[in-house]
């Protein structure tokens, strides 16, 4: 039996100069899909941070499979944290936590 | 996939930087970058930033960026330098240069670098031109990463119109990083992810980073070596001259 809702999670790597806050990159990402596609494109989402690991600048994201694309294109044009230029690359995309876990090597997600 | 970043904005000047520029490259998944040089650039800078490029795993190319004002100073540049690079890129400033630039054989890339509607030149008579002469069109994805808000939204509609036209004579479209600073530098895959935002779709932008561009760059090489004449045409052996 499938799931109703398929989703699909992002481990990310975020890259800036100084530390941030769990909160401040859960607002950057969310404002990236609205500022792109609105409320309408941002509700679609379902976007979602699960993990996050500051001091090596992991992050996990959780969103609906039909919004990837556009999940993606707004993570790529991320530029600022909070006040800090930064850049947040995806490094794997997967159906679960698990698969994605096995697919990032040296996984941070075991932490 | 072998992807290749065609417009890395590196100092020549700062070795340091440049060598962290290219190694940041690697990292996201590039092999081939094409670098844009001054049209003086002395050998030896060259082959350092080769040399930089080889340690990284990087395959280094030549790139010159002309931003002639008029289609005679266009022509006048590509007699001069076109031989000295491997890849030539014209940034349009103006509808004449468009035109004289998308018809000219020797130019590899279209650019404009305004975000204001009125200053890009793309049209239909442009990209009839550039089909003929397999001239391709650039996508700079740090100028939409670093435009905002009304600015980002006429760049982006710009390019909807500009890539919709390109696709629909043909002509080839290649996207590039266009990065001054690491924090600009993407994944490939993330770049083509950006293809969405102006009618790309993942195969076609995945392509506009790999394919189209390692083909540009293979062309000119073959152009470059020695023994070409002409396209389909080199010289194998030399026959013994008689006296």
């Amino acid at each position: 039996m499938t799931r109703q809702v398929r989703r699909r999670y992002l481990a990310l790597k975020l890259e800036c100069d100084g530390s941030v806050e769990q909160r401040v990159v859960a607002d950057s990402i969310f404002g990236a899909v609205l500022r792109l596609f609105g409320e309408v494109g941002a509700s679609q989402a379902a976007l979602r941070l699960i993990h996050f690991d500051g001091k090596a600048g992991y992050a996990v994201v959780r969103c609906s499979h039909t919004a990837l694309p556009m999940v993606r294109a707004a993570i790529a044009s991320i530029t600022k944290i909070g006040d800090q230029p930064a850049a947040v690359h995806v490094l794997r995309v997967s159906g679960t936590l698990k698969s994605l876990s096995k697919k990032v090597a040296g996984s941070f997600l075991s932490v | 996939m072998k992807f290749c970043d065609l417009h890395l904005y590196v100092s020549s000047a700062d070795l340091e930087n440049a060598g962290r520029m290219l190694a940041k490259s690697s990292e996201l998944g590039y092999v081939r970058v094409a670098v844009p040089l001054p049209p003086n650039v002395k050998e030896e800078v060259v082959h350092s930033l080769r040399q930089i490029s080889q340690r990284r795993g990087l395959d280094f190319v030549t790139r010159l960026d002309l931003a002639p004002k008029s289609p005679g100073e266009l022509l006048s540049d590509l007699r001069r330098f076109r031989r000295r690079f491997e890849v030539v890129s014209v940034l349009c400033g103006s509808k004449p240069v468009a035109g004289q630039a998308a018809k000219d054989r020797r130019v590899d890339l279209l650019c404009f670098s305004s975000v204001s509607p009125r200053r890009r030149f793309f049209g239909f008579a442009e990209a009839e031109l550039a089909s003929g002469s397999s001239t391709a069109l650039e996508v700079d994805v740090a100028q939409i990463l670093s435009a905002n808000g009304s600015e980002r939204v006429g760049l982006l509609a710009s390019l909807r119109k500009e890539v919709a036209i390109a696709n629909s004579h043909d002509v080839p479209l290649v996207i590039s990083s266009g990065a001054s600073n690491p924090l600009l530098l993407r994944k490939p895959h993330d770049c083509a992810s950006l293809g969405l935002l102006f009618g790309v779709g993942s195969s076609l932008a995945l392509k506009a980073l790999s394919d189209t561009p390692a083909q540009i760059v293979d062309r000119n090489r073959v152009k470059q070596s020695q023994g070409y004449v002409s396209p389909g045409v080199r010289i194998v052996k030399e026959g013994l001259k008689s006296d």
